[in-house]
């Protein structure tokens, strides 16, 4: 009996440790997800968001260093904070979005640096520029539903963004915050591996 | 007898206020027609700090004009004539407070915070709504509008009261000399 109690228990850590690494959080809800960035005109900080962009997850909370982001933001959709900035940022001294519709994040690495915190860094490229950058975010789970919340910032003139007059630092600043709030749900264990 | 004068601080002030009044208007009219550029962001920070600094001066203005009373108008002028000189100027304090509110709501509307020379910020009032901002930029606009032609009329006044009547009216807020007018004496001795 004794022998078969053990099996029994062995089987059952080995399928609790499984199903602990197998909850991965990668069905990405976009509509409850926004890239929203801070930009400072003349001292005045202004708000804006990518209202299109899609998320490609694979995140489990016990194995940070295996995750993979993935994300693609249509620069076209970009709502700069008023319809004069809409129209003048999607221009070739801008974003350039005729050559360049969109921009791209891809992680290399990603590490837990403390409690629910980690590190994402990778390549982001726009106007044909990759730069490497780091970002960091929090990881909390709400129901079924992983929950990042970070962001970092971006030097705009490192990727052209705003050529020309629009070169001077001092009336559209070169630091832009970029906040992201990427809501992930569990994917169902079995499928996980698809791709 | 010495004509009644208006207080240095008052004709200061109104100097002041006045240039300054012509200044943002003249830099109103003509940045909302630039296209988007560093330049533009510039002209209207400019603007919005300059709407603020008359703002707090017409505010003490306001303040020393309830505390110092204008000199009485000449008596040879018609009823009619003060009533509207009287409108005139507290339809231009209305309008002077009026429209750099506006100006700072509007701005609100439009999430764009204002700044004061970058640094102070002024509390938004009202959250980010895009109707509501273009509702005050009307508001703003047809304010200035409105002053502008009350401005003329002022002016108007003003010149034809210092060259047709040839009173003291303009005089008496231009600053103080030490020569006495021999214009202004006449005026007296005749009236
Ligand atoms: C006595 C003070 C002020 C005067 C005489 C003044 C005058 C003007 C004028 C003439 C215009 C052009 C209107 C048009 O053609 O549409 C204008 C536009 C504007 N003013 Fe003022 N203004 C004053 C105060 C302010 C203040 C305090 C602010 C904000 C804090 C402000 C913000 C603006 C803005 C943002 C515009 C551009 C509106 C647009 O984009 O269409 N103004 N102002």
């Amino acid at each position: 009996m004794n022998y078969l109690t053990r099996t029994f228990v062995l089987i059952g850590v080995a399928l609790a440790a499984n199903t602990a690494q197998a909850i991965e959080y990668s069905a990405v809800q976009a509509d409850k997800s926004t890239i929203a960035f801070t930009s400072r005109q003349m001292g005045v900080p202004v708000q804006g968001r990518f209202p299109k962009f899609t998320t490609r997850i694979a995140f489990d909370p016990a194995k940070p260093e295996m995750a993979k982001v993935d994300i693609s933001i249509d620069l076209a959709s970009i709502d700069a904070g008023s319809q004069d900035a809409n129209d003048e940022v999607v221009g070739k001294q801008w974003f350039n979005v005729k050559m360049f519709p969109s921009a791209s994040f891809t992680s290399t690495v990603v590490k837990a640096t403390g409690a629910g915190r980690y590190e994402v860094t990778g390549p982001l490229t726009i106007k044909g520029k990759a730069v490497p950058v780091t970002a960091t975010f929090g990881f909390k789970v709400e129901g079924n539903n992983g929950i990042f919340d970070g962001g970092f910032t971006l030097r705009r003139i490192d990727f052209a963004i705003g050529e020309g007059p629009w070169a001077d630092l001092s009336t559209v600043a070169n630091e832009v915050q970029i906040n992201f709030h990427v809501v992930a749900a569990a994917a169902a264990p079995a499928p996980t591996k698809t791709k | 007898m010495s004509t009644p004068r208006y207080t240095r601080v008052a004709i200061g002030l109104h100097w002041l206020i006045g240039l300054m009044i012509f200044v943002s208007l003249g830099v109103g009219l003509y940045m909302v027609d630039l296209s988007l550029s560093p330049a533009k962001l510039r002209f209207y920070s400019w603007h919005k700090w300059a709407g603020v600094t008359i703002f707090t001066l017409v505010l003490v203005r306001c303040l020393w004009r309830l505390t110092h009373a204008a000199p009485p108008l000449p008596d040879p002028m018609p009823r009619w004539q003060r009533m509207v000189a009287e409108a005139t100027h507290y339809l231009l304090y209305a309008l002077m407070i009026a429209i750099p509110l506006a100006g700072w709501l509007m701005s609100s509307a439009k999430g764009f915070q204002t700044v004061y020379f970058g640094v102070l910020p002024i509390p938004d009032l009202l959250a980010k709504n895009k109707d509501l901002g273009e509702t005050l930029t009307l508001i703003h606009r047809y304010l200035n509008y409105t002053m502008i032609a009350i401005i003329c009329a002022h002016i108007g006044a003003a010149l034809k009261h210092h060259f047709i009547d040839k009173d003291d009216i303009l005089r008496r807020m231009l600053p103080e000399r030490k020569a006495s007018h021999p214009t202004a004496m006449e005026q007296i001795g005749t009236s």
